[in-house]
């Protein structure tokens, strides 16, 4: 750590204002402060400083993020096995490592892109290279289908950093969760890659693929009117899905992490469950009326708890909604925010075939009304004190 | 008035030239942004549109201008409206006749040159006050303005939506995932939300080239 330290002091003359090298400022600065916490102090007036700044934030994120993502590897693995019915004669290291190998390139690419967009940014605009970057280019990778071709996890990275942050003014400036939009854009421009029973399950064309095996999600399943899944399987993640997002087990840990460091809001995470939960209730009341299809009315009826183990639906709840920047920011707004995700994901999810997976939609477009639940929240609150006032007076 | 000036001077010739960058209809003063997301999936019906839109714009200034001193100027509305509307039927008329499969690609948005915010907004805003040469000059370059940025958008979004231009097969088929290539068309692009942000696209490479345009 010493030898990384002063090698960052020495070389920071090359990079100051005039020197030779001062092109690089935003970069030298960006990998220093990532190391080492900057003992930079106020310079005027007194200031109160919290003991972890931005970066240690998001790097709490990441921890919370690796369990999914070591799940997500074994899962990638273990349904490929599962496939070609080697499951049982291949160890746990093969298959998680089948996994690994299928992974890291999506996670690579996701960073440098990504990361190489941002510092080409701060570069030009002479800013601090921004840290939010950390943690979308961990959800990225998470929250796409492992068989997404790597160029296209690149064009969607670009497209998520440029136009879901830099033109809003990069971090902390953006209205949508950038992971999401990168997703979102996937999602609408290639369509094919991204639903459909061909994209979570890595097979290739010599492969011999067991009897019964489909490849589609229990959540396509369940649109089409087949509801059988193993409600534990779904639980601990051994289903196909998007890399990191099968695993409620997996992130229910991050979301534990988060709530004990105080990084992820609660109440989003649980007023987000309540909501689905409600929805769920309610669609349940409805199964039974009259002109559905047998395939809806039995989507209808799924008890309403399945919907908490299905697809993205924990993801999105612990690490989209609760997004500090383009969450709701009252306590009052945080509930409201979160509850009617959990009510529109549900809703999408079920009533709409054409998107069996609601959770991003509710989220983005709650990231859009977060500013105006906010805007709602804090006038009611000036209301209440004035009329106290005047009642006083 | 009296003055004699030459056909092309200098000032006329901003006239023709200015809506191309500095002014831009689309870019500058974002008018006509419904019709650019509308029609603009392709290169062909993109190009057609502009054709037909700088056909109306042009004769509705020199027709509005000539009449500019008898318009009584409460019902200058309706007159204007009455102008365009004839001439948007004879364009369909003509694009009917002469390249039909565009028509029918264009459908209602031949019609819908009516109520676009340039014409009216050049009608009002020159034509009402200025000569007809010089109207007609104006209502040219705005309209090339306008096709300008129509003809940018389409190619994007035909290249990559569709991977052709102008209708040809630009990408080779052998790169298309269904024939076990790589590539697949960004189906995006066809939507209308992905013209918007061309157009965004094109407005931001603008103002950070054009001096005149950066604020503040």
């Amino acid at each position: 750590m010493k030898a990384l330290r002063d090698f960052f002091e020495k070389t920071k003359p090359y990079v100051q204002k005039g020197a030779k090298y001062h092109w690089l400022h935003s970069t030298h600065d960006a990998f220093f402060t990532l190391a080492f916490v900057p003992k930079n102090t106020s310079k005027s007036g007194s200031h109160i400083h919290d003991h972890i700044d931005l970066k240690r934030t998001m790097s709490f994120v990441i921890i919370a993020l690796l369990p999914a993502l070591l799940f997500g590897m074994y899962n990638t693995g273990y349904q490929h096995f599962k496939a070609i019915g080697e499951l049982a004669s291949t160890g746990f290291f093969t298959v998680f490592f089948y996994g690994l190998l299928k992974v890291l390139p999506v996670v690579i690419v996701s960073y440098v892109v990504g990361l190489g967009v941002e510092f080409a940014f701060a570069q030009m605009r002479g800013h601090e290279v921004n840290e939010g970057f950390l943690v979308s280019g961990m959800l990225i990778p998470l929250v796409m289908p492992i068989n997404t071709p790597l160029w296209m996890v690149a064009v969607a990275t670009v497209f998520a950093v440029i136009f879901g942050k830099e033109v809003f003014g990069g971090t902390g400036m953006n209205i949508w969760n950038p992971a999401l939009l990168a997703r979102a854009f996937l999602f609408f421009a290639y369509p094919a890659q991204m639903s459909g029973d061909k994209v979570w399950v890595t097979l290739k064309d010599s492969d011999k693929v067991v009897d019964g095996f489909t490849g589609a999600t229990p959540m396509a399943d369940a649109a089409a009117g087949n509801i059988d899944f193993n409600v534990f399987d779904a639980f601990i993640g051994l289903i196909p899905g998007s890399i990191g997002e099968t695993s409620t087990l997996a992130i229910l840990l991050g979301a534990v992490f988060l709530i004990i460091t105080g990084i992820g809001s609660w109440k989003i995470m649980v007023s987000t469950v309540a909501g689905g939960m409600l929805m769920g209730i309610i669609l349940n009341l409805f199964a039974g009326v009259q002109g559905l299809s047998p395939a809806v009315a039995a989507y209808f009826s799924m008890p309403f708890w399945h919907h908490l183990v299905l697809g993205g639906f924990a993801f999105g709840a612990v690490f989209m909604a609760t997004d500090p920047v383009s969450a709701a920011q009252t306590d009052t707004g945080k509930w409201i925010y979160g509850f009617l995700i959990g009510v529109t994901a549900i809703l999408f999810r079920v009533v709409n075939p054409a998107y069996p997976e609601g959770m991003m939609l509710a989220i983005l477009l709650m990231n859009t009304f977060a500013p105006l639940i906010d805007h709602y929240v804090v006038e009611a609150n000036i209301k209440r004190r004035l009329k106290r006032v005047k009642v006083s007076a | 008035m009296s003055e004699k000036e030459a056909l092309f001077s200098k000032k006329n010739l901003k006239l023709l030239s200015d809506p191309l960058n500095d002014s831009n209809p689309i870019t500058v003063q974002v008018l006509g942004i419904c019709s650019a997301l509308a029609v603009t999936a392709q290169l062909k019906p993109a190009v057609v549109m502009s054709i037909s839109v700088m056909a109306v714009l042009g004769f509705a200034n020199v027709i509005i201008s000539l009449l500019r001193n008898t318009i009584p100027n409460r019902i200058r509305i309706i007159v204007q409206l009455v102008i365009i509307a004839a001439l948007v039927i004879l364009v369909d008329q003509v694009l009917k006749a002469f390249v039909y499969d565009v028509s029918k690609q264009l459908s209602v948005f031949v019609g819908l040159i009516i109520t676009n915010c340039i014409i009216m907004g050049r009608l009002e805003a020159f034509a009402l006050g200025n000569r007809p040469w010089q109207s007609f000059l104006d209502g040219v370059g705005n309209a090339a303005g306008y096709g300008v940025i129509l003809v940018i958008v389409g190619f994007f979004r035909e290249l990559l939506g569709s991977g052709s231009v102008w209708g040809y097969q630009v990408i080779p088929n052998s790169w298309y995932v269904v024939n076990g290539g790589f590539y697949e068309n960004n189906g995006m692009m066809i939507l209308p939300p992905m013209a918007l942000i061309t157009v965004g696209i094109i407005i931001w490479v603008q103002r950070s080239r054009n001096r005149k345009l950066i604020e503040n």
